[in-house]
Protein backbone atom coordinates (compact mmCIF):
# COMPACT_ATOMS: atom_id res chain seq x y z
CA UNK A 1 0.00 0.00 0.00
CA UNK A 2 2.85 2.33 1.17
CA UNK A 3 4.55 1.24 -1.71
CA UNK A 4 1.59 1.78 -4.58
CA UNK A 5 1.36 5.29 -3.43
CA UNK A 6 4.75 5.88 -3.32
CA UNK A 7 5.01 4.79 -7.09
CA UNK A 8 1.89 7.17 -8.05
CA UNK A 9 3.82 9.91 -6.73
CA UNK A 10 6.71 9.43 -8.27
CA UNK A 11 4.77 9.31 -11.26
CA UNK A 12 2.46 12.32 -10.73
CA UNK A 13 5.90 14.63 -9.84
CA UNK A 14 7.21 14.09 -12.81
CA UNK A 15 4.25 15.21 -15.01
CA UNK A 16 2.87 19.13 -15.20
CA UNK A 17 -0.23 18.19 -14.50
CA UNK A 18 0.40 17.93 -10.44
CA UNK A 19 1.92 21.46 -10.40
CA UNK A 20 -0.83 23.49 -12.61
CA UNK A 21 -3.73 21.56 -10.77
CA UNK A 22 -2.31 22.53 -7.00
CA UNK A 23 -2.01 26.43 -8.51
CA UNK A 24 -5.48 26.45 -9.34
CA UNK A 25 -6.66 24.24 -6.34
CA UNK A 26 -4.43 27.11 -3.73
CA UNK A 27 -5.86 30.02 -5.22
CA UNK A 28 -9.64 28.87 -5.31
CA UNK A 29 -8.98 27.97 -1.62
CA UNK A 30 -7.26 31.60 -1.33
CA UNK A 31 -10.38 33.17 -3.16
CA UNK A 32 -13.04 31.00 -1.10
CA UNK A 33 -11.45 32.20 2.26
CA UNK A 34 -11.00 35.39 0.81
CA UNK A 35 -14.47 36.00 0.14
CA UNK A 36 -15.98 34.50 3.22
CA UNK A 37 -14.23 36.96 4.71
CA UNK A 38 -15.60 39.75 3.49
CA UNK A 39 -13.23 40.70 0.76
CA UNK A 40 -10.58 41.84 3.82
CA UNK A 41 -7.28 42.90 2.46
CA UNK A 42 -5.28 41.03 5.16
CA UNK A 43 -6.82 37.63 3.60
CA UNK A 44 -5.36 38.26 0.27
CA UNK A 45 -6.04 35.16 -2.09
CA UNK A 46 -2.80 35.02 -4.08
CA UNK A 47 -0.71 35.39 -0.39
CA UNK A 48 -2.79 31.93 0.69
CA UNK A 49 -2.11 30.92 -2.43
CA UNK A 50 1.56 31.56 -2.12
CA UNK A 51 2.12 30.32 1.80
CA UNK A 52 -0.16 27.09 0.91
CA UNK A 53 2.07 26.23 -2.20
CA UNK A 54 5.12 27.04 -0.42
CA UNK A 55 4.71 24.68 2.19
CA UNK A 56 3.23 21.90 0.11
CA UNK A 57 6.58 22.20 -1.84
CA UNK A 58 8.72 21.96 1.62
CA UNK A 59 6.80 19.29 3.14
CA UNK A 60 6.85 17.36 0.44
CA UNK A 61 10.64 17.97 -0.91
CA UNK A 62 9.90 18.91 -4.28
CA UNK A 63 11.68 22.08 -5.68
CA UNK A 64 10.64 24.85 -7.20
CA UNK A 65 11.42 23.79 -11.14
CA UNK A 66 9.77 20.77 -11.18
CA UNK A 67 6.49 22.49 -9.60
CA UNK A 68 7.28 25.24 -12.40
CA UNK A 69 7.02 23.08 -15.11
CA UNK A 70 3.31 22.19 -14.19
CA UNK A 71 2.72 26.12 -12.97
CA UNK A 72 4.06 27.82 -16.39
CA UNK A 73 1.24 27.19 -18.27
CA UNK A 74 -0.79 29.61 -15.87
CA UNK A 75 2.75 31.97 -15.37
CA UNK A 76 2.73 32.31 -19.46
CA UNK A 77 -1.09 33.97 -19.62
CA UNK A 78 0.77 36.65 -17.66
CA UNK A 79 2.26 38.42 -21.16
CA UNK A 80 -1.01 38.25 -22.75
CA UNK A 81 -3.17 39.46 -20.18
CA UNK A 82 -0.18 42.31 -19.42
CA UNK A 83 -1.20 43.63 -22.88
CA UNK A 84 -4.66 43.31 -22.30
CA UNK A 85 -4.28 45.64 -19.39
CA UNK A 86 -4.70 48.50 -22.17
CA UNK A 87 -8.54 48.02 -22.48
CA UNK A 88 -9.46 49.16 -18.43
CA UNK A 89 -6.80 51.65 -18.93
CA UNK A 90 -8.53 53.27 -21.97
CA UNK A 91 -11.84 52.94 -20.87
CA UNK A 92 -10.76 55.12 -18.15
CA UNK A 93 -8.67 57.47 -20.42
CA UNK A 94 -11.63 57.94 -21.88
CA UNK A 95 -13.51 59.83 -19.07
CA UNK A 96 -11.22 61.95 -18.19
CA UNK A 97 -9.38 63.33 -20.91
CA UNK A 98 -10.08 66.95 -20.25
CA UNK A 99 -7.95 66.14 -16.42
CA UNK A 100 -5.29 64.12 -17.83
CA UNK A 101 -2.08 66.34 -17.89
CA UNK A 102 -3.08 66.44 -14.29
CA UNK A 103 -3.60 63.04 -13.62
CA UNK A 104 -0.33 62.38 -15.31
CA UNK A 105 1.71 65.03 -13.32
CA UNK A 106 -0.14 63.32 -9.43
CA UNK A 107 0.72 59.79 -11.14
CA UNK A 108 4.82 60.68 -11.82
CA UNK A 109 5.45 62.57 -8.52
CA UNK A 110 3.90 59.10 -6.92
CA UNK A 111 5.56 56.52 -8.55
CA UNK A 112 8.86 58.52 -8.06
CA UNK A 113 8.07 59.20 -4.51
CA UNK A 114 7.51 55.09 -4.64
CA UNK A 115 10.75 53.97 -5.77
CA UNK A 116 12.67 56.53 -4.25
CA UNK A 117 11.16 55.99 -0.82
CA UNK A 118 11.27 52.23 -0.61
CA UNK A 119 15.10 52.45 -1.89
CA UNK A 120 16.35 55.05 0.62
CA UNK A 121 14.88 53.26 3.21
CA UNK A 122 16.00 49.61 2.86
CA UNK A 123 19.29 51.34 1.73
CA UNK A 124 19.58 52.95 4.83
CA UNK A 125 18.51 50.07 7.18
CA UNK A 126 21.27 48.20 5.15
CA UNK A 127 19.48 46.01 2.47
CA UNK A 128 21.43 44.29 -0.45
CA UNK A 129 21.30 45.52 -3.52
CA UNK A 130 19.47 42.18 -4.67
CA UNK A 131 16.68 43.67 -2.30
CA UNK A 132 16.87 47.17 -3.38
CA UNK A 133 16.18 46.38 -7.13
CA UNK A 134 13.37 44.11 -6.38
CA UNK A 135 11.66 46.41 -4.43
CA UNK A 136 12.00 49.76 -6.51
CA UNK A 137 8.67 48.74 -8.62
CA UNK A 138 6.86 46.87 -5.79
CA UNK A 139 3.90 49.96 -5.88
CA UNK A 140 2.97 48.46 -9.82
CA UNK A 141 0.32 46.00 -10.37
CA UNK A 142 2.74 42.65 -10.39
CA UNK A 143 2.32 41.25 -14.13
CA UNK A 144 4.42 44.61 -14.91
CA UNK A 145 6.61 44.80 -11.69
CA UNK A 146 8.12 41.69 -12.20
CA UNK A 147 8.54 43.00 -16.29
CA UNK A 148 10.19 45.56 -14.44
CA UNK A 149 12.33 43.64 -12.35
CA UNK A 150 13.45 41.26 -14.44
CA UNK A 151 14.69 44.34 -16.74
CA UNK A 152 16.22 45.99 -14.22
CA UNK A 153 18.35 43.32 -12.36
CA UNK A 154 15.89 42.45 -9.04
CA UNK A 155 14.38 38.81 -8.59
CA UNK A 156 10.88 39.03 -10.45
CA UNK A 157 9.52 36.58 -7.45
CA UNK A 158 10.58 38.69 -4.56
CA UNK A 159 9.15 41.73 -6.10
CA UNK A 160 5.81 39.59 -6.45
CA UNK A 161 5.58 39.38 -2.97
CA UNK A 162 6.51 42.46 -1.93
CA UNK A 163 3.77 43.67 -4.28
CA UNK A 164 1.18 42.22 -3.01
CA UNK A 165 2.36 43.20 0.55
CA UNK A 166 2.42 47.07 -1.05
CA UNK A 167 -1.19 46.11 -1.98
CA UNK A 168 -2.11 45.02 1.09
CA UNK A 169 -0.32 47.92 3.25
CA UNK A 170 -1.77 50.60 0.95
CA UNK A 171 -5.49 49.06 1.64
CA UNK A 172 -5.41 49.02 4.93
CA UNK A 173 -3.50 52.05 5.40
CA UNK A 174 -5.33 54.37 2.54
CA UNK A 175 -8.31 55.77 4.42
CA UNK A 176 -6.39 56.51 7.68
CA UNK A 177 -3.64 58.43 5.66
CA UNK A 178 -6.21 60.18 3.40
CA UNK A 179 -8.38 61.12 6.21
CA UNK A 180 -5.11 62.45 8.14
CA UNK A 181 -4.57 64.87 5.39
CA UNK A 182 -8.34 66.03 5.18
CA UNK A 183 -8.40 64.68 1.36
CA UNK A 184 -12.03 65.16 0.23
CA UNK A 185 -11.70 64.60 -3.25
CA UNK A 186 -12.59 61.36 -4.25
CA UNK A 187 -10.95 61.58 -7.49
CA UNK A 188 -7.51 62.55 -5.89
CA UNK A 189 -8.40 59.94 -2.86
CA UNK A 190 -8.61 56.85 -6.19
CA UNK A 191 -5.70 58.14 -7.65
CA UNK A 192 -3.37 57.77 -4.18
CA UNK A 193 -4.92 54.54 -3.23
CA UNK A 194 -4.06 53.12 -7.24
CA UNK A 195 -0.57 54.82 -7.39
CA UNK A 196 0.51 53.36 -4.18
CA UNK A 197 -1.42 49.53 -3.70
CA UNK A 198 -2.36 49.17 -7.61
CA UNK A 199 -5.18 46.32 -8.02
CA UNK A 200 -5.69 45.66 -4.40
CA UNK A 201 -5.66 49.02 -3.80
CA UNK A 202 -7.92 49.40 -6.62
CA UNK A 203 -10.66 46.62 -5.34
CA UNK A 204 -10.50 49.06 -1.71
CA UNK A 205 -11.20 52.16 -3.63
CA UNK A 206 -13.97 50.87 -5.33
CA UNK A 207 -15.53 49.52 -1.89
CA UNK A 208 -15.83 52.97 -1.23
CA UNK A 209 -17.11 54.96 -3.82
CA UNK A 210 -17.21 54.27 -7.23
CA UNK A 211 -15.20 57.84 -9.08
CA UNK A 212 -12.73 56.81 -5.93
CA UNK A 213 -12.36 53.33 -8.32
CA UNK A 214 -12.45 54.48 -11.83
CA UNK A 215 -9.44 57.17 -10.78
CA UNK A 216 -7.56 54.28 -9.11
CA UNK A 217 -8.49 52.31 -11.75
CA UNK A 218 -6.56 54.80 -14.13
CA UNK A 219 -3.49 55.10 -11.89
CA UNK A 220 -2.54 51.61 -11.75
CA UNK A 221 -2.53 51.39 -15.41
CA UNK A 222 -0.60 54.51 -15.73
CA UNK A 223 1.46 54.08 -13.14
CA UNK A 224 2.46 50.69 -14.67
CA UNK A 225 3.68 52.40 -17.83
CA UNK A 226 5.24 55.31 -16.10
CA UNK A 227 7.37 53.10 -13.60
CA UNK A 228 8.12 51.12 -16.54
CA UNK A 229 10.11 53.85 -18.73
CA UNK A 230 11.37 55.78 -15.40
CA UNK A 231 12.59 53.28 -13.06
CA UNK A 232 15.47 52.47 -15.53
CA UNK A 233 16.31 56.15 -15.80
CA UNK A 234 15.96 56.52 -12.05
CA UNK A 235 18.66 53.49 -10.95
CA UNK A 236 20.41 54.46 -13.87
CA UNK A 237 21.49 57.39 -11.85
CA UNK A 238 21.69 55.81 -8.18
CA UNK A 239 23.51 52.88 -8.88
CA UNK B 1 -13.25 35.19 -25.77
CA UNK B 2 -12.36 34.74 -29.27
CA UNK B 3 -9.18 33.31 -30.67
CA UNK B 4 -9.15 36.66 -33.33
CA UNK B 5 -8.90 38.87 -30.43
CA UNK B 6 -6.43 36.56 -28.25
CA UNK B 7 -4.31 37.26 -31.18
CA UNK B 8 -4.69 40.96 -31.37
CA UNK B 9 -2.88 40.09 -27.72
CA UNK B 10 -0.06 37.65 -28.42
CA UNK B 11 0.94 40.00 -31.75
CA UNK B 12 0.85 43.31 -29.30
CA UNK B 13 2.82 41.25 -26.75
CA UNK B 14 5.57 39.68 -29.57
CA UNK B 15 5.84 43.51 -31.57
CA UNK B 16 6.61 44.58 -27.92
CA UNK B 17 9.34 42.01 -27.04
CA UNK B 18 10.68 42.78 -31.08
CA UNK B 19 10.80 46.42 -30.32
CA UNK B 20 12.15 45.72 -26.52
CA UNK B 21 15.24 43.88 -27.32
CA UNK B 22 15.68 45.20 -30.82
CA UNK B 23 16.45 48.56 -29.50
CA UNK B 24 17.79 47.36 -26.24
CA UNK B 25 15.01 49.34 -24.29
CA UNK B 26 15.04 48.16 -20.05
CA UNK B 27 11.17 47.92 -21.10
CA UNK B 28 9.81 44.72 -20.11
CA UNK B 29 8.13 43.59 -23.41
CA UNK B 30 4.61 42.86 -22.68
CA UNK B 31 4.11 46.45 -21.09
CA UNK B 32 5.54 47.42 -24.08
CA UNK B 33 2.95 45.76 -26.18
CA UNK B 34 0.09 47.03 -23.77
CA UNK B 35 1.45 50.63 -24.50
CA UNK B 36 0.92 49.62 -28.66
CA UNK B 37 -2.44 48.36 -27.53
CA UNK B 38 -3.35 51.90 -25.94
CA UNK B 39 -2.28 53.97 -28.54
CA UNK B 40 -3.73 52.07 -31.21
CA UNK B 41 -7.08 52.04 -29.71
CA UNK B 42 -6.78 56.01 -29.02
CA UNK B 43 -5.78 56.77 -33.05
CA UNK B 44 -8.93 54.10 -33.42
CA UNK B 45 -11.02 55.98 -31.29
CA UNK B 46 -13.10 53.04 -30.21
CA UNK B 47 -13.17 49.58 -28.49
CA UNK B 48 -14.53 46.23 -30.51
CA UNK B 49 -16.78 44.51 -28.00
CA UNK B 50 -15.02 41.41 -29.08
CA UNK B 51 -11.76 43.14 -27.42
CA UNK B 52 -13.82 44.13 -24.30
CA UNK B 53 -14.84 40.24 -23.71
CA UNK B 54 -11.53 39.11 -24.18
CA UNK B 55 -9.92 41.14 -22.13
CA UNK B 56 -12.07 41.21 -19.09
CA UNK B 57 -11.87 37.23 -19.11
CA UNK B 58 -8.42 37.47 -19.05
CA UNK B 59 -8.19 40.10 -16.38
CA UNK B 60 -11.19 38.67 -14.66
CA UNK B 61 -8.36 36.11 -12.41
CA UNK B 62 -5.33 38.20 -13.46
CA UNK B 63 -4.43 37.81 -9.75
CA UNK B 64 -3.92 33.68 -10.37
CA UNK B 65 -1.41 34.46 -13.13
CA UNK B 66 1.31 35.31 -10.77
CA UNK B 67 0.91 32.47 -8.20
CA UNK B 68 3.57 30.48 -9.97
CA UNK B 69 6.16 33.32 -9.83
CA UNK B 70 5.07 34.53 -6.33
CA UNK B 71 5.78 30.99 -5.39
CA UNK B 72 9.23 31.44 -6.66
CA UNK B 73 10.27 33.15 -3.62
CA UNK B 74 10.40 30.04 -1.85
CA UNK B 75 14.33 30.11 -3.21
CA UNK B 76 14.65 33.91 -2.02
CA UNK B 77 13.57 33.16 1.49
CA UNK B 78 17.07 34.34 3.22
CA UNK B 79 16.50 37.46 1.57
CA UNK B 80 13.13 37.62 3.18
CA UNK B 81 14.44 36.67 6.85
CA UNK B 82 17.52 38.50 6.80
CA UNK B 83 16.30 41.81 6.16
CA UNK B 84 12.79 41.84 6.88
CA UNK B 85 13.11 44.89 8.54
CA UNK B 86 14.40 46.96 6.40
CA UNK B 87 11.92 45.26 3.86
CA UNK B 88 8.80 46.04 6.45
CA UNK B 89 9.98 49.92 7.36
CA UNK B 90 10.77 50.54 3.07
CA UNK B 91 6.87 49.15 2.62
CA UNK B 92 5.52 51.27 5.49
CA UNK B 93 6.90 54.63 4.69
CA UNK B 94 6.85 54.04 1.45
CA UNK B 95 3.42 53.44 0.89
CA UNK B 96 1.92 55.79 3.23
CA UNK B 97 3.91 58.52 1.21
CA UNK B 98 3.17 57.65 -2.35
CA UNK B 99 -0.50 58.06 -0.81
CA UNK B 100 0.21 61.56 0.78
CA UNK B 101 2.38 62.57 -1.92
CA UNK B 102 -0.29 61.70 -5.13
CA UNK B 103 -3.15 62.92 -3.19
CA UNK B 104 -1.54 65.99 -2.11
CA UNK B 105 0.01 66.82 -5.75
CA UNK B 106 -3.58 65.94 -7.30
CA UNK B 107 -5.16 68.40 -4.63
CA UNK B 108 -2.81 71.11 -5.25
CA UNK B 109 -3.11 70.87 -9.22
CA UNK B 110 -6.76 71.05 -8.58
CA UNK B 111 -6.64 74.23 -7.19
CA UNK B 112 -4.10 75.94 -9.13
CA UNK B 113 -6.04 75.01 -12.37
CA UNK B 114 -8.80 76.11 -11.06
CA UNK B 115 -8.00 79.32 -9.75
CA UNK B 116 -6.36 79.86 -13.21
CA UNK B 117 -9.78 79.17 -14.96
CA UNK B 118 -11.20 82.05 -12.23
CA UNK B 119 -8.34 84.33 -13.26
CA UNK B 120 -9.64 84.36 -17.00
CA UNK B 121 -13.57 84.35 -16.43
Amino acid sequence: MENGFHQIWVYLSTTPLLGLTVTLVAYQAGMWIYIRANLHPLLNPVLIAVVVLVGLLVVTGTDYRTYFDGAQFVHFMLGPATVALAVPLYQQFQKVRKSFVMILVAILAGSTTAALSAIGVAWVLGSSQETLLSLAPKSVTAPIAMGIAEATGGVPSLTAVLVILTGILGAVLGTWTLNALKIKDWRARGLAMGTASHGIGTARALQVNDVAGAFASLAMGLNGLATAVMLPLILGLIF
Amino acid sequence: MTLGFITVLLVCQLLGEVISKGLGLPLPGPVVGMAILFISLVLKGGLPDGLRETANGLLKHLSLLFVPAGVGVMMHMHLLRDEWQAISAALLVSTILTIAVTALVMVGLGRLLKSEDGGEA
